[in-house]
């Protein structure tokens, strides 16, 4: 029950032991976000380590979506929206939240994963082709080879090779979240950003979506939010635990789900809370 | 509470005689409306029947009934919605677009946003007047098919901004951000997205709009409108170079509606007939127009679900 839990206490994200294997690609530093006066995001700090799968779980509203949606500064699009802090991307180095780095710049290197599929209605060739032609490619060869790359990259090119003019509309729920992935994919992303992407989706679509995950870590960096604790042990490499828009404990999946250091972090995956 | 199965029979039968009551007062209402409607139409249509043939689109007014026809008044109505079309929907789209996706929330839009609403409700003579002050004298353009079209476009021009909006806000906020994900700028997500998908509703907004424009003959009048034109505007095309001739534009011309006022208003009743039959080709005309905006929004619906 959540009105008898105290307002939780954050402890200070320690990073995990050092590690060679493991390269920074972005991190969230003293990230605070408002939605006019309401503070969605208190003092997020948090590693995004390179080729890897972080899962930001938690109860609903407690900002994971937020976090998430601060990457690619989709709150940008909003009035009264407001950042501060800073998300830095690396190995450049950038600011992501910085009023100099513009959104659009952003959201070239980032590509998002929505919770509901939301193909464009148009042909599902048209629909993996608009980022790369929104990145100023011409040659219709070389756009075709991308868009098969993509399709490929999301496992759904045997499906649709022959019907690549016809409209996304008329794929099943699990093949037009497949189509967003590969339309993600062939943005060239550095880091692909899924919100909840299986929750409208049947355990069937569903583990084939987690497949793809668990497939695509070799080549970008992966921040996943779910609500499904199952999910995120199977798929991610970090797990963040978030509550009321703080940062409850972040760590190696396998040490977050088998022996939290925060209580209420370990209330929430046994399933007394949530 | 003692209640046994009669009473409650009996309960709902006292219940449902409001529902046989309310039942056959909205049939007779719906049958007034619609039966009113038909009357006229079948009116006009007997009335104009006679006259109603290829002679009569082919002839200029006339002194003699029998002879006059509706030549110039039908090419004046269509080249007149032509340019109507041609400024209102470039304004109207553009304006619909500034005001729903680049222009801030406040207190300005939204006085804006009333006012728009509101001009859509203005009396036409109005429209007339400004139409005469501005395009006729101050512009110079004369008693002229422009002056019209371009007044007639103002009348119409709520109309596409409104429906406008409304096409463009039924577009769901999950595409926009799924565009803006990709790294579209705002123009890229309005032409490449926005715009192709709320095509529908905005082609209705704009028929819907023509065909209150068809109509009107206050306006049109109070710019100069003859009654009474034996000629055609110049053609478009011309023999010698460059071929293309904008003189057309500033001809004077005449519309329907306008043709059908002078013959009703003579003292020969023979004209009569020759107004019903312009009426039925006006009526003709603007239900081709709804046909159209109907089947082009079938045809582009079909496509989208959301």
């Amino acid at each position: 029950m959540v009105t008898t839990l105290a307002r939780p206490q954050p402890q200070a994200a320690a990073a995990p032991e050092p590690d060679a294997a493991l390269t920074l690609k972005a991190e969230a530093k003293a990230l605070n976000f408002f939605y006019g006066s309401f503070r969605a995001l208190n003092n997020i700090n948090m590693p995004i380590y390179d080729k890897k799968v972080t899962a930001l779980i938690g109860p609903s509203g407690c900002g994971k979506s937020t976090y998430l949606r601060c990457f690619n500064r989709m709150h940008d699009l909003y009035p009264g929206n407001r950042y501060e802090g800073e998300i830095r991307l690396y190995p450049d180095n950038t600011n992501l939240l910085s009023a100099q780095v513009d959104a659009i710049e952003v959201r070239m290197r980032l590509s998002m994963v929505f919770q509901k599929p939301n193909p464009f209605p148009k042909s599902i060739f048209e629909n993996v082709a608009y980022g790369i032609r929104v990145r100023g490619e011409r040659k219709q060869n070389r756009i075709s080879d991308k868009v098969e790359e993509a399709l490929r990259g999301a496992a759904l090119w045997d499906e649709v090779k022959d019907r690549l003019n016809d409209l996304a509309f008329n794929l099943s729920g699990g093949q037009q979240q497949r189509l967003c992935i590969a339309r993600a994919l062939a943005a060239d992303p550095e880091i692909v950003l899924f919100d909840e992407p299986t929750s409208a989706l049947d355990p069937i679509a569903t583990a084939s979506i987690e497949e793809l995950i668990s497939q695509l870590k070799q080549r970008v960096t992966i921040l996943i939010v779910t609500h499904n604790m199952q999910q995120a042990a199977r798929v991610s490499d970090f797990t963040a635990y978030m509550y009321l828009g703080e940062m409850i404990e972040y760590g190696r999946t396998g040490d977050i789900f088998i022996k939290p250091k925060n209580p209420q972090t370990e209330a929430y995956i046994t399933g007394r809370f949530g | 509470m003692e209640r046994n199965v009669e009473e409650i029979r009996a309960l709902i039968a006292r219940h449902k005689v409001n529902d046989h009551i309310f039942a056959i007062v909205g049939l007779v209402c719906m049958m007034i409306a619609v039966i009113m409607l038909l009357a006229a139409f079948l009116d006009l249509f007997i009335d104009g029947w006679s006259r109603l043939s290829w002679k009569f689109f082919t002839s200029f007014p006339s002194r003699r009934a029998v002879d006059a026809g509706i030549l110039s008044s039908w090419v004046g109505t269509a080249l007149v919605m032509l340019v109507t079309m041609l400024s209102a929907v470039p304004l109207g789209v553009a304006a619909a677009i500034y005001l729903e996706e680049y222009g801030k929330k406040n207190w300005i839009t939204d006085l804006i946003e009333i006012n728009v609403t509101n001009l859509a409700g203005v009396p036409s003579i109005i429209y007339g007047l400004l139409a005469l002050g501005l395009f006729v004298y101050m512009l110079g353009l004369g008693q002229s098919i422009l002056s019209a079209g371009l007044t007639l476009a103002l009348l119409i021009l709520p109309i596409v901004i409104v429906s406008t909006r409304e096409a463009l806000r039924a577009v769901p906020s999950s595409i926009r951000e799924a565009a803006y994900a990709l790294g579209a700028t705002r123009w890229q997500m309005i032409s490449d997205h926005l715009l192709p998908y709320s095509r529908g509703g905005i082609l209705t907004g704009v028929i819907i709009g023509m065909s209150r424009a068809i109509g009107e003959t206050a306006p049109i009048i109070t710019i100069g409108a003859l009654t009474f034109i034996a000629f055609l505007p110049p053609m478009p095309v011309t023999a010698s170079p460059p071929f293309v001739s904008f003189d057309w534009l500033l001809a004077p011309f005449t519309v329907l509606p306008i043709q059908m006022f002078n013959w009703v208003s003579r003292p020969d009743t023979a004209f009569l007939a020759n107004a019903a039959a312009a009426g039925v080709v006006l009526i003709a005309m603007t239900l081709m127009m709804n046909g159209l905006a109907i089947y082009l929004r079938y045809q582009i619906r079909k496509k989208i679900k959301w």
